[in-house]
Protein backbone atom coordinates (compact mmCIF):
# COMPACT_ATOMS: atom_id res chain seq x y z
CA UNK A 1 0.00 0.00 0.00
CA UNK A 2 1.43 3.31 -1.30
CA UNK A 3 1.99 5.80 2.05
CA UNK A 4 -0.51 8.63 1.84
CA UNK A 5 1.81 11.89 1.06
CA UNK A 6 0.53 14.93 3.27
CA UNK A 7 1.73 18.25 1.81
CA UNK A 8 4.33 19.92 3.34
CA UNK A 9 3.52 23.28 4.38
CA UNK A 10 5.81 25.91 5.14
CA UNK A 11 5.87 26.42 8.65
CA UNK A 12 5.64 30.30 8.10
CA UNK A 13 3.03 32.31 7.93
CA UNK A 14 2.53 35.23 6.08
CA UNK A 15 2.43 38.13 8.33
CA UNK A 16 2.02 41.19 6.42
CA UNK A 17 -1.54 41.41 7.03
CA UNK A 18 -1.48 41.03 10.97
CA UNK A 19 1.07 43.42 10.39
CA UNK A 20 -0.90 45.79 8.79
CA UNK A 21 -4.27 45.82 10.53
CA UNK A 22 -1.83 46.29 13.88
CA UNK A 23 0.29 49.49 12.68
CA UNK A 24 -3.36 50.27 11.45
CA UNK A 25 -5.25 50.20 15.16
CA UNK A 26 -1.50 51.72 16.20
CA UNK A 27 -2.00 55.02 13.96
CA UNK A 28 -6.03 55.21 15.18
CA UNK A 29 -5.45 55.27 18.87
CA UNK A 30 -2.90 57.85 18.20
CA UNK A 31 -4.70 60.12 16.29
CA UNK A 32 -7.71 59.58 18.69
CA UNK A 33 -5.99 59.50 22.22
CA UNK A 34 -6.17 63.46 24.10
CA UNK A 35 -3.57 63.89 25.64
CA UNK A 36 -3.61 63.71 29.24
CA UNK A 37 -2.99 67.32 30.36
CA UNK A 38 -0.28 67.41 33.51
CA UNK A 39 -2.45 68.84 36.24
CA UNK A 40 -0.85 70.03 39.50
CA UNK A 41 -3.59 68.79 41.59
CA UNK A 42 -5.16 65.31 41.94
CA UNK A 43 -8.83 65.61 41.82
CA UNK A 44 -11.95 62.82 42.22
CA UNK A 45 -15.15 64.91 40.66
CA UNK A 46 -18.25 63.53 41.46
CA UNK A 47 -20.51 61.36 39.41
CA UNK A 48 -23.55 62.58 37.69
CA UNK A 49 -25.55 60.97 35.28
CA UNK A 50 -25.63 64.42 32.77
CA UNK A 51 -24.41 63.67 29.61
CA UNK A 52 -22.69 67.10 28.72
CA UNK A 53 -19.87 67.43 27.13
CA UNK A 54 -16.87 69.83 28.26
CA UNK A 55 -17.61 73.22 25.92
CA UNK A 56 -14.50 73.99 23.52
CA UNK A 57 -13.74 77.38 25.46
CA UNK A 58 -13.83 77.28 29.10
CA UNK A 59 -12.26 79.00 32.05
CA UNK A 60 -12.26 76.46 34.41
CA UNK A 61 -11.32 76.96 38.83
CA UNK A 62 -10.13 73.75 39.99
CA UNK A 63 -10.78 73.37 44.31
CA UNK A 64 -8.78 71.07 45.64
CA UNK A 65 -9.44 68.58 48.89
CA UNK A 66 -8.32 71.03 50.61
CA UNK A 67 -9.96 74.16 49.14
CA UNK A 68 -6.79 75.08 47.16
CA UNK A 69 -7.76 77.28 44.24
CA UNK A 70 -6.72 76.68 40.50
CA UNK A 71 -7.58 77.84 37.02
CA UNK A 72 -7.12 77.29 33.98
CA UNK A 73 -8.09 78.70 30.54
CA UNK A 74 -8.34 76.57 27.18
CA UNK A 75 -6.79 78.60 24.54
CA UNK A 76 -2.80 79.96 24.56
CA UNK A 77 -4.07 82.84 23.01
CA UNK A 78 -6.07 84.01 25.75
CA UNK A 79 -4.04 82.83 28.17
CA UNK A 80 -1.55 85.29 26.53
CA UNK A 81 -3.96 88.23 26.66
CA UNK A 82 -4.64 86.93 30.55
CA UNK A 83 -1.01 87.17 31.76
CA UNK A 84 -0.78 90.35 30.50
CA UNK A 85 -3.21 92.00 31.33
CA UNK A 86 -2.45 90.71 35.10
CA UNK A 87 1.49 92.00 34.27
CA UNK A 88 -0.28 95.45 33.90
CA UNK A 89 -2.84 95.62 37.02
CA UNK A 90 -0.14 94.18 38.99
CA UNK A 91 3.12 95.98 37.85
CA UNK A 92 5.05 93.11 37.36
CA UNK A 93 7.92 92.73 35.59
CA UNK A 94 7.73 89.39 33.81
CA UNK A 95 10.20 88.42 30.72
CA UNK A 96 8.61 86.36 27.56
CA UNK A 97 10.05 83.23 28.48
CA UNK A 98 7.97 83.36 31.22
CA UNK A 99 5.09 84.74 29.66
CA UNK A 100 5.55 81.84 26.83
CA UNK A 101 6.21 79.53 29.75
CA UNK A 102 2.41 80.76 30.75
CA UNK A 103 0.89 79.51 27.79
CA UNK A 104 1.91 76.72 27.97
CA UNK A 105 1.15 75.48 31.59
CA UNK A 106 -1.76 73.77 32.86
CA UNK A 107 -4.10 74.82 35.37
CA UNK A 108 -1.92 77.28 37.65
CA UNK A 109 -2.16 78.30 41.19
CA UNK A 110 -0.34 80.64 43.20
CA UNK A 111 -0.45 84.07 45.08
CA UNK A 112 0.23 87.29 42.45
CA UNK A 113 3.94 87.10 44.77
CA UNK A 114 4.68 83.59 43.85
CA UNK A 115 4.04 83.89 40.18
CA UNK A 116 7.37 85.05 38.33
CA UNK A 117 9.49 82.34 40.40
CA UNK A 118 6.14 79.42 39.89
CA UNK A 119 6.69 80.23 36.09
CA UNK A 120 10.67 80.32 36.09
CA UNK A 121 10.06 76.36 37.85
CA UNK A 122 9.91 73.14 35.15
CA UNK A 123 6.70 71.53 35.86
CA UNK A 124 8.17 68.45 38.09
CA UNK A 125 9.07 71.63 40.50
CA UNK A 126 5.79 72.86 40.14
CA UNK A 127 4.26 69.47 41.41
CA UNK A 128 5.98 70.06 44.25
CA UNK A 129 5.68 73.19 44.90
CA UNK A 130 3.71 73.99 48.14
CA UNK A 131 1.25 76.64 47.50
CA UNK A 132 -1.48 77.81 48.89
CA UNK A 133 -3.46 78.63 45.31
CA UNK A 134 -5.08 81.77 44.14
CA UNK A 135 -6.20 83.11 47.02
CA UNK A 136 -9.65 83.54 46.85
CA UNK A 137 -10.73 85.86 49.57
CA UNK A 138 -12.45 88.99 48.13
CA UNK A 139 -9.73 91.09 50.32
CA UNK A 140 -6.67 90.80 47.93
CA UNK A 141 -9.55 89.92 45.38
CA UNK A 142 -6.63 88.01 43.27
CA UNK A 143 -8.95 85.35 42.04
CA UNK A 144 -11.53 87.97 41.29
CA UNK A 145 -9.38 89.79 39.00
CA UNK A 146 -8.24 86.13 37.71
CA UNK A 147 -11.89 85.23 36.20
CA UNK A 148 -12.49 88.71 35.28
CA UNK A 149 -8.97 89.07 32.47
CA UNK A 150 -9.57 85.57 32.21
CA UNK A 151 -13.23 85.83 30.78
CA UNK A 152 -12.67 88.87 29.12
CA UNK A 153 -9.14 87.22 26.93
CA UNK A 154 -11.39 83.92 26.67
CA UNK A 155 -14.53 86.31 24.99
CA UNK A 156 -11.86 87.61 22.95
CA UNK A 157 -10.61 84.67 21.79
CA UNK A 158 -13.89 83.28 21.27
CA UNK A 159 -14.88 85.97 18.86
CA UNK A 160 -11.82 85.71 16.78
CA UNK A 161 -12.73 82.54 16.62
CA UNK A 162 -16.15 82.57 15.58
CA UNK A 163 -14.78 85.55 12.74
CA UNK A 164 -12.65 82.72 11.06
CA UNK A 165 -15.44 80.71 11.20
CA UNK A 166 -17.73 83.01 9.55
CA UNK A 167 -15.05 83.84 7.14
CA UNK A 168 -14.56 80.02 6.17
CA UNK A 169 -17.64 80.27 5.05
CA UNK A 170 -18.80 78.01 7.63
CA UNK A 171 -22.29 78.70 9.71
CA UNK A 172 -20.64 78.85 13.53
CA UNK A 173 -23.60 79.54 16.19
CA UNK A 174 -22.14 81.95 18.44
CA UNK A 175 -22.76 81.00 21.51
CA UNK A 176 -20.35 77.89 21.07
CA UNK A 177 -17.59 80.06 21.04
CA UNK A 178 -18.61 82.13 23.86
CA UNK A 179 -16.66 81.28 27.10
CA UNK A 180 -17.90 79.04 29.77
CA UNK A 181 -17.47 78.34 33.08
CA UNK A 182 -16.20 75.08 34.57
CA UNK A 183 -15.85 74.23 38.71
CA UNK A 184 -13.99 71.33 39.03
CA UNK A 185 -14.54 70.74 42.55
CA UNK A 186 -13.18 67.61 44.35
CA UNK A 187 -15.80 65.63 45.90
CA UNK A 188 -14.46 65.68 49.56
CA UNK A 189 -14.09 69.47 49.24
CA UNK A 190 -15.70 71.34 52.13
CA UNK A 191 -18.92 73.28 49.93
CA UNK A 192 -17.82 76.43 51.37
CA UNK A 193 -14.82 76.74 49.41
CA UNK A 194 -16.28 75.88 46.25
CA UNK A 195 -19.13 78.00 47.05
CA UNK A 196 -16.52 81.00 48.02
CA UNK A 197 -15.79 80.92 44.19
CA UNK A 198 -19.17 80.72 42.95
CA UNK A 199 -19.61 84.14 44.65
CA UNK A 200 -16.92 85.62 43.09
CA UNK A 201 -18.31 84.41 39.49
CA UNK A 202 -21.66 85.77 40.79
CA UNK A 203 -20.19 88.82 41.63
CA UNK A 204 -18.53 89.42 38.47
CA UNK A 205 -22.38 88.28 36.68
CA UNK A 206 -21.36 85.46 35.54
CA UNK A 207 -24.26 83.03 36.74
CA UNK A 208 -23.85 80.05 34.21
CA UNK A 209 -21.96 77.71 35.97
CA UNK A 210 -20.68 73.69 35.28
CA UNK A 211 -19.51 71.48 37.39
CA UNK A 212 -17.27 68.81 36.24
CA UNK A 213 -18.50 65.10 36.99
CA UNK A 214 -17.99 61.68 35.88
CA UNK A 215 -19.82 59.49 34.41
CA UNK A 216 -22.42 57.75 35.54
CA UNK A 217 -25.02 55.74 34.16
CA UNK A 218 -28.73 57.38 34.23
CA UNK A 219 -31.63 55.31 35.78
CA UNK A 220 -34.03 54.00 33.63
CA UNK B 1 8.70 32.21 10.58
CA UNK B 2 11.96 33.04 10.46
CA UNK B 3 14.10 31.51 8.34
CA UNK B 4 17.33 31.49 6.92
CA UNK B 5 17.96 29.79 3.72
CA UNK B 6 20.73 28.35 3.48
CA UNK B 7 20.74 26.50 0.10
CA UNK B 8 23.93 27.53 -2.68
CA UNK B 9 25.96 29.61 -0.30
CA UNK B 10 28.93 27.91 0.63
CA UNK B 11 29.83 24.38 0.26
CA UNK B 12 30.54 24.75 -3.41
CA UNK B 13 33.09 22.37 -5.11
CA UNK B 14 36.17 24.12 -4.96
CA UNK B 15 36.48 24.69 -9.37
CA UNK B 16 33.05 25.88 -9.59
CA UNK B 17 31.94 29.69 -10.18
CA UNK B 18 31.70 31.75 -7.52
CA UNK B 19 27.89 32.81 -6.96
CA UNK B 20 27.18 35.59 -4.83
CA UNK B 21 25.05 34.40 -1.75
CA UNK B 22 21.32 34.78 -2.79
CA UNK B 23 19.86 36.63 0.37
CA UNK B 24 16.27 35.26 1.00
CA UNK B 25 13.71 38.09 0.29
CA UNK B 26 11.78 37.06 3.48
CA UNK B 27 12.46 39.19 5.95
CA UNK B 28 11.76 38.03 9.70
CA UNK B 29 8.88 40.54 11.05
CA UNK B 30 8.50 38.61 14.62
CA UNK B 31 9.66 41.96 16.63
CA UNK B 32 8.48 44.34 14.17
CA UNK B 33 5.34 42.47 15.08
CA UNK B 34 5.80 42.81 18.41
CA UNK B 35 6.75 46.49 18.38
CA UNK B 36 3.71 46.94 16.86
CA UNK B 37 1.52 45.26 19.18
CA UNK B 38 3.16 46.54 21.87
CA UNK B 39 2.18 49.99 21.00
CA UNK B 40 -1.25 49.38 20.55
CA UNK B 41 -1.61 47.74 23.58
CA UNK B 42 -0.07 51.36 25.17
CA UNK B 43 -2.49 53.26 23.07
CA UNK B 44 -5.75 51.43 23.88
CA UNK B 45 -4.99 51.53 27.10
CA UNK B 46 -4.23 55.14 27.75
CA UNK B 47 -6.64 56.51 25.23
CA UNK B 48 -9.62 58.46 26.99
CA UNK B 49 -12.11 58.89 24.43
CA UNK B 50 -15.03 60.45 26.51
CA UNK B 51 -13.99 63.79 27.37
CA UNK B 52 -15.06 64.87 30.99
CA UNK B 53 -19.23 65.24 31.64
CA UNK B 54 -20.05 68.85 32.69
CA UNK B 55 -23.64 69.21 34.63
CA UNK B 56 -24.62 72.78 33.94
CA UNK B 57 -26.41 74.70 36.76
CA UNK B 58 -27.73 78.52 36.68
CA UNK B 59 -27.37 80.60 39.73
CA UNK B 60 -30.20 83.63 39.91
CA UNK B 61 -27.93 87.01 39.20
CA UNK B 62 -26.90 88.85 42.23
CA UNK B 63 -29.24 91.80 43.41
CA UNK B 64 -28.58 94.99 44.53
CA UNK B 65 -30.97 94.84 47.57
CA UNK B 66 -32.14 91.96 49.14
CA UNK B 67 -35.47 90.94 48.22
CA UNK B 68 -37.72 92.23 50.94
CA UNK B 69 -40.99 89.94 50.91
CA UNK B 70 -39.85 86.82 49.08
CA UNK B 71 -42.61 85.58 46.58
CA UNK B 72 -45.08 82.80 47.96
CA UNK B 73 -43.29 79.43 46.61
CA UNK B 74 -46.14 77.15 45.43
CA UNK B 75 -44.97 73.50 45.88
CA UNK B 76 -41.40 74.37 47.54
CA UNK B 77 -38.96 71.76 49.26
CA UNK B 78 -35.82 72.96 51.07
CA UNK B 79 -33.01 70.62 51.71
CA UNK B 80 -30.51 70.66 54.27
CA UNK B 81 -27.17 69.81 53.70
CA UNK B 82 -24.55 69.26 56.22
CA UNK B 83 -21.31 67.09 56.78
CA UNK B 84 -22.78 63.39 55.69
CA UNK B 85 -26.43 64.18 56.10
CA UNK B 86 -29.32 65.65 54.05
CA UNK B 87 -32.49 67.12 55.93
CA UNK B 88 -35.58 68.20 53.80
CA UNK B 89 -38.94 70.35 54.72
CA UNK B 90 -41.58 71.14 52.67
CA UNK B 91 -42.94 74.54 52.16
CA UNK B 92 -42.30 77.62 54.36
CA UNK B 93 -40.42 77.92 56.91
CA UNK B 94 -41.99 78.63 60.49
CA UNK B 95 -39.56 79.03 63.07
CA UNK B 96 -40.82 79.88 66.47
CA UNK B 97 -42.97 82.67 67.41
CA UNK B 98 -44.02 82.88 63.41
CA UNK B 99 -47.09 85.73 62.52
CA UNK B 100 -48.75 83.14 60.89
CA UNK B 101 -49.28 80.96 64.09
CA UNK B 102 -48.29 77.77 62.46
CA UNK B 103 -46.58 74.49 64.01
CA UNK B 104 -43.21 74.65 63.90
CA UNK B 105 -41.35 73.18 60.73
CA UNK B 106 -39.52 69.98 61.12
CA UNK B 107 -36.75 68.65 59.81
CA UNK B 108 -37.02 65.16 58.07
CA UNK B 109 -33.94 63.03 57.29
CA UNK B 110 -33.41 61.50 53.85
CA UNK B 111 -30.25 59.99 51.80
CA UNK B 112 -29.35 59.14 48.73
CA UNK B 113 -30.07 55.59 48.51
CA UNK B 114 -32.74 54.00 46.19
CA UNK B 115 -35.92 54.95 48.82
CA UNK B 116 -34.49 58.20 49.53
CA UNK B 117 -34.05 61.52 47.87
CA UNK B 118 -35.10 59.75 44.08
CA UNK B 119 -38.45 58.25 45.76
CA UNK B 120 -39.41 61.62 47.53
CA UNK B 121 -38.21 63.89 44.44
CA UNK B 122 -40.07 62.14 41.97
CA UNK B 123 -43.37 61.78 44.29
CA UNK B 124 -43.44 65.87 44.50
CA UNK B 125 -42.70 66.57 41.21
CA UNK B 126 -44.96 63.65 39.45
CA UNK B 127 -46.59 66.94 37.89
CA UNK B 128 -43.90 67.59 35.67
CA UNK B 129 -42.92 63.80 34.98
CA UNK B 130 -46.22 63.02 34.28
CA UNK B 131 -46.62 65.66 31.81
CA UNK B 132 -42.95 65.53 30.02
CA UNK B 133 -43.95 61.80 29.28
CA UNK B 134 -46.55 63.24 27.11
CA UNK B 135 -44.59 65.92 25.35
CA UNK B 136 -41.90 63.03 24.94
CA UNK B 137 -44.15 60.97 23.33
CA UNK B 138 -45.28 63.84 21.33
CA UNK B 139 -41.46 64.88 20.28
CA UNK B 140 -40.82 61.16 19.50
CA UNK B 141 -43.89 60.92 16.90
CA UNK B 142 -42.53 64.20 15.55
CA UNK B 143 -45.69 66.35 15.98
CA UNK B 144 -43.31 68.67 17.93
CA UNK B 145 -40.05 69.88 16.50
CA UNK B 146 -36.91 70.22 18.93
CA UNK B 147 -37.25 73.99 19.62
CA UNK B 148 -40.88 73.95 20.88
CA UNK B 149 -40.14 70.28 23.12
CA UNK B 150 -37.64 72.64 24.80
CA UNK B 151 -39.48 75.20 25.58
CA UNK B 152 -42.53 73.47 26.41
CA UNK B 153 -40.09 71.44 28.79
CA UNK B 154 -39.06 74.74 30.20
CA UNK B 155 -42.65 76.56 30.26
CA UNK B 156 -43.89 72.50 32.16
CA UNK B 157 -40.78 73.30 34.87
CA UNK B 158 -41.69 76.55 35.86
CA UNK B 159 -45.14 76.20 36.25
CA UNK B 160 -47.32 76.60 39.56
CA UNK B 161 -47.62 73.16 39.95
CA UNK B 162 -44.13 71.92 39.54
CA UNK B 163 -41.60 71.59 42.45
CA UNK B 164 -39.17 74.47 43.44
CA UNK B 165 -36.00 73.41 44.97
CA UNK B 166 -33.77 75.57 47.91
CA UNK B 167 -30.65 74.40 48.85
CA UNK B 168 -28.78 75.55 51.85
CA UNK B 169 -25.87 74.58 52.97
CA UNK B 170 -23.63 74.25 56.29
CA UNK B 171 -20.16 74.33 56.70
CA UNK B 172 -19.01 71.25 57.05
CA UNK B 173 -21.11 69.89 53.86
CA UNK B 174 -19.00 68.19 50.95
CA UNK B 175 -19.22 69.26 47.51
CA UNK B 176 -20.07 65.71 46.99
CA UNK B 177 -23.14 65.72 48.20
CA UNK B 178 -24.12 69.25 46.59
CA UNK B 179 -23.22 67.45 43.37
CA UNK B 180 -25.15 64.46 43.92
CA UNK B 181 -28.37 66.41 45.18
CA UNK B 182 -28.17 68.38 41.69
CA UNK B 183 -27.79 65.67 39.63
CA UNK B 184 -30.72 63.92 41.66
CA UNK B 185 -33.18 67.27 41.17
CA UNK B 186 -31.91 67.11 37.25
CA UNK B 187 -33.40 63.07 37.08
CA UNK B 188 -36.35 64.40 39.15
CA UNK B 189 -36.72 67.27 36.28
CA UNK B 190 -36.69 69.52 38.89
CA UNK B 191 -36.39 73.09 36.60
CA UNK B 192 -36.03 75.83 39.48
CA UNK B 193 -32.82 75.15 42.10
CA UNK B 194 -31.67 77.93 43.85
CA UNK B 195 -28.63 77.59 46.45
CA UNK B 196 -29.22 80.02 48.82
CA UNK B 197 -27.70 80.90 52.59
CA UNK B 198 -29.01 79.25 55.69
CA UNK B 199 -31.21 81.50 57.96
CA UNK B 200 -30.01 81.06 61.96
CA UNK B 201 -32.75 78.59 62.93
CA UNK B 202 -32.30 76.49 60.38
CA UNK B 203 -28.71 75.75 61.66
CA UNK B 204 -30.27 75.35 65.05
CA UNK B 205 -33.03 72.97 64.14
CA UNK B 206 -30.38 71.02 62.48
CA UNK B 207 -28.38 71.15 65.15
CA UNK B 208 -30.62 69.68 67.46
CA UNK B 209 -30.99 66.69 64.93
CA UNK B 210 -27.62 65.42 65.45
Amino acid sequence: MPKIKVPKHSPSIDMTPMVDLAFLLVTFFMLAAIPRVDSPVEVTTPASTSEKIIPENNLTVTIDKGGRVFMDISHSDARMELIESIEGEYKLKLTEKQKLEFTKMSSFGCSIAELPKYLDMESTERKKFETKGIPADSATGQLRNWINFGNLAALNTGRTKFEEAVMKGKNPIKSDFEPKYVLRVDGKAVYIHAQNVINTFRDLNLNNLNFITSAEKAPK
Amino acid sequence: MAEIADNGGGGHDKGGKKRPKKGSTRIDMTPMVDLGFLLLTFFVMTTTFSKPKVMSLVYPPKTEEPIENPPKVNNGITFLLTKDKIYYYTGQFYGPGNKEGKPLTQLEETSFGPDGVRKLLAGLNSYVISNKKGLDQKYNAKSIDEKKYKDMLSKLQTDREALKVLIKTDDKATCENFVNLIDELEIAQVGVIAPVDLIVAELDLMKAKK
